[in-house]
């Protein structure tokens, strides 16, 4: 029988992410030609280490994106975390290795009140997370105003730890950390009825629901999971600064964000790909090394380029969305 | 002891009482058709039923208790709390609308939230090929990897069943599942059914189409606004008492075929035509379209599923515009762009799919009235609000809608009478050429006949009007021509008296 199943691509949902996949190429291609020392494995290698924090944080946000939802409180938590880990280690001296489980366990819990809010009592995501959002920065500059630098042998010797790639570039232990993150996110992802149960849930809730997907779960599961990352990236972030304060990470939760739409992930829910956001972060690093190298560029300029690119890739998916271009066209 | 059964079932909504006190009970290895107009709640009860509303709790001062017994077991509060819960006992449904997702692929719509795993990671390329066995079960032939949203309604109610009838263990539910299916897609369900039932499944069977119901159930419940008629067995219950059980009263006839007047067939000669298709065509999808409708007829579509009946409608609506030939509208040559051009022409399109192209849920039955009309007239130009209340008066009691007042949010109607809001907003527009993809789908068979008289009436008053059905009676009570149509060809014409029923079945087969 003749169904409709025609089409002009092989799959119209990858599209935004061989866009995005694409300019992340051809900007590092632009910045090679314009710059000596731009195309190196050193300048991959930094973007990773520079960004692991966003990129554990824009993981999470993928996952509430794709269910259908929002997370604001992600750059509040990363600061809460922080401080609570440098209090933990510097004045309770505690051991990292013991506060880091603490840390996250705290998380997971804050997410979790947040998808039970949300779920049982239907409050809308947005302004759940930004009440979470209040509330962790808060509780993170009643604990100290100062910021607390974190001096402690495990520390060090962490942060040494790495591995030398061929360019003089250098791979430290949070890059190898997020990349094995980002494998586990895609399995979860597309693996596991977990994952599958967020798409469902993003794409139709109502339907999803009469499917047989546990929505109350897959919520509070899906925010947990979130804050739980925040929470893993705050640790990530204090490697990266030695220290903890309540004033870090501020606007987070927007970068992540604009990661995940750079990435092709819809902000309505449903479609999306966690390898489509590790790319939106790159790109997102990489417009900051271009200005750097450029040296002239006012550092704004990254925000204004981000915003740009922002508005294109929300109207490329309209584009692409358009039944009229799409489904109905005929081969 | 009965495989399903309930008791005393109760379930009002603010303003509704759509289920009054129901008993129910299904056996193993027996198909249960329960029958009611639209709105009697029969889609209520299968909610009911399948822990998606919370039936009312007893009234303690009547001492009478409502229960649910599955195995002989009652069901806890707990036990019904949610579908994924009933779900484990054993019981799978198809409720009304296609509820499925619309991004996901076919096979993760079939295998959701059951996927094989290995390794404790879903196997995907199992799920490819057991969604591949199941749906060759019912032929149907599609590549599972492609987002369900690519598929017609037809295809995607078929996804439907084919997922619930694999997960169905002890119990299976079906709410309309035929109602935009073919008589050969009915076939394979219903053989597929017989099998399941001599492996000792129980079915519930919800349909308007009273012949299906003849042909596969044992029993019959009938409903009648919330209340429950009776129970009766399939082969004691004449059609006629059935149906006086359903409306409450005797069924007009559903209107005859009138004999062409020679005259009027006379003028029509001289009439310009209203529209004239010459060797429209688009990609592969239709070839050589060829039409010539004068003002004030009804023309009929017949085929199968995925013949291209959707397609003409949706090529004249310019939602895919045409790629050769030409298209004629009003004596001018027109080739619109786009649907705006097409409605700014007066033409109107009331779509096949009601739950995504149809309806807007949260809007009131109001607002779903007025919306094209609102359209037509321009946004800035608001309709007075007299006015929309007015025009929605008038087509709640023109179409007999079930509601108790236009204020309600549409999708808390039942199926049929979200269907007969849609048709509404449509003739509230006044076109001049009219086209109805699969008009009376779900719809009972008391708004049957309204629904054709209506399109006697337009046609009678000069509007053209373009009728695509899979239900051939209906085309034959109304149609001044059929248009049969095969794999995006127009394979044969019928006009006057050899328009008939056989005929058409013939035209349609004949490979
Ligand atoms: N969610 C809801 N909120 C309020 N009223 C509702 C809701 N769902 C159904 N109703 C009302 O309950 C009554 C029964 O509806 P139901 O959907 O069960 O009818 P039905 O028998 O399935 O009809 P159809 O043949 O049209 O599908 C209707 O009057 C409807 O308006
Ligand atoms: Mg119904």
């Amino acid at each position: 029988m003749a169904f409709r199943t025609f089409n002009i691509l092989p799959n119209k949902r990858y599209m935004p992410l061989v866009v995005t996949t694409a300019l992340f190429f051809l900007l590092f291609g632009i910045g090679s030609i314009q710059f000596e020392g731009f195309g190196s494995t050193r300048v991959i290698a930094n973007l990773l280490t520079d960004n692991a924090f966003l990129m554990v944080t824009a993981i999470g946000m993928t996952f509430v994106i794709l269910a259908g939802g929002i997370d604001l409180s992600v750059g509040a938590v990363i600061a809460l975390t922080g401080v609570i880990c440098s209090v933990l280690i510097q004045h309770y001296h505690w051991h990292p290795l013991l506060v880091f489980p603490v840390v996250v366990l705290l998380g997971l819990i804050f997410g979790a009140a947040m998808g039970v809010l949300i779920h049982y009592y239907k409050l809308q995501p947005f302004i759940v997370t930004l009440a979470g959002m209040f509330l962790a920065r808060g509780l993170a500059t009643t604990i100290s105003e100062e910021s607390i630098a974190i001096n402690h042998k495990f520390y060090s010797r962490i942060a040494e730890f790495g591995v030398n790639l061929p360019g003089n570039a250098w791979v430290g232990a949070s890059t190898i950390f997020v990349l094995i993150l980002l494998g586990l996110a895609i399995l979860v992802a597309h693996y596991t009825r977990f994952g599958g149960s967020i798409y469902a849930l993003g794409d139709d809730a109502q339907s999803a629901e009469l499917m047989g997907v546990p929505i109350a779960k897959t919520t509070i599961g899906v925010y947990a999971m979130s804050s739980g990352l925040a929470a893993i990236a705050g640790i990530v972030f204090s490697f990266y600064t030695f220290s903890g304060y309540s004033l870090a990470a501020i606007g987070v939760e927007l970068d992540a964000i604009a990661a995940v739409v750079i990435g092709g992930t819809l902000l309505s829910g449903g479609v999306g790909y966690v390898f489509g956001t590790m790319i939106g972060v790159m790109i997102m690093g990489l417009i900051q090394t271009y200005i750097s190298f450029d040296g002239t560029l006012n550092s704004w300029w990254t925000k204004i380029v981000i915003g740009v690119l922002l508005l294109l890739f929300i109207g490329l998916q309209k584009f692409l969305g358009s039944e009229v271009l799409f489904k109905r066209s005929p081969s | 002891m009965p495989l399903l059964e309930l008791d005393n079932i109760s379930k009002t909504f603010p303003g509704v009482c759509a289920l009054d006190g129901i008993s129910f009970d299904v056996h193993s290895g027996e198909v249960h058709a329960l029958l009611g107009e639209n709105g009697a709640g029969k889609s209520t009860l299968v909610k009911v039923m399948t822990g998606v509303y919370a039936r009312d709790s007893d009234k303690s001062n009547e001492g009478e208790k409502s229960t649910i017994k599955f195995c002989g077991q009652e069901l806890s509060v707990l036990e019904l709390a949610s579908p994924a819960n009933v779900q484990k006992l054993g019981i799978s449904t198809v409720y009304q609308e296609v509820n499925l997702l619309p991004s996901l692929s076919v096979a993760q719509n079939i295998f959701l939230g059951r996927e094989p795993k290995k390794f404790g990671l879903i196997d995907w390329k199992t799920v490819r090929k057991n969604s591949q066995i199941l749906l060759q079960r019912f032929n149907l032939n599609i590549d599972v990897t492609r987002p369900l949203a690519d598929f017609s309604v037809a295809v995607q109610q078929l996804i439907a069943i084919a997922r619930s009838v694999d997960m169905s263990a002890k119990l299976l539910i079906l709410d309309e599942p035929t109602a935009s299916l073919d008589t050969k897609e009915v076939e394979t369900l219903f053989r597929i059914l017989s099998q399941l039932k001599s492996e000792g499944l129980g079915i519930v069977f919800i349909t308007h189409f009273l012949d299906q119901v003849y042909e596969i159930s044992d029993r019959i419940t009938v409903l009648r606004n919330g209340r429950k008629v009776g129970c009766f067995k399939t082969s004691d219950l004449p059609r006629t008492t059935l149906i006086q059980h359903m409306l409450g009263k005797e069924l007009q006839e559903l209107a005859q075929r009138e004999k062409p007047d020679p005259l009027k067939q006379g003028v029509e000669d001289l009439r310009d035509a209203h529209l004239r298709l010459k060797n429209v065509s688009v990609g592969s999808t239709l070839t050589n379209i060829n039409l010539d409708v004068p003002h004030g007829q009804a023309v009929g579509f017949a085929g199968l599923l995925g013949s291209g009946r959707t397609e003409v409608c949706e090529t004249i609506f310019a939602i895919t515009p045409h790629q050769s030939g030409t298209m004629v509208y009003n004596g001018k040559v027109c080739k619109f762009k786009n649907p705006g051009q097409a409605i700014a022409a007066s033409i109107a399109l009331c779509p096949e799919n009601r739950k995504s192209e149809g309806i807007i849920g949260e809007l009131s039955v109001r607002e779903n009235i007025i919306l094209a009309t609102q359209v037509r007239e321009g946004w800035w130009r608001s309709i007075r609000k007299h006015k929309q209340q007015s025009l929605s008066k008038q087509a709640i009691q023109e179409f007999g809608i079930v509601t108790p007042d236009a204020e309600k949010p549409i999708n808390q109607l039942s199926g049929g009478n979200q269907q007969k809001v849609v048709l509404a907003r449509w003739l509230a527009t006044q076109p001049k050429l009219l086209m109805l993809d699969e008009p009376t789908r779900g719809i009972d068979i008391g708004a049957h006949v309204e629904i054709t008289k209506l399109i006697k009436k337009v046609c009678a008053e000069g509007m053209t009007v373009l009728v695509t059905s899979s239900e051939i009676e209906e085309l034959v009570a109304f149609s001044d021509q059929i248009v049969v149509m095969r794999e995006g060809k127009q394979v044969a014409e019928l006009s006057g008296n050899d328009i008939s029923e056989a005929n058409i079945l013939a035209e349609i087969t004949n490979a």
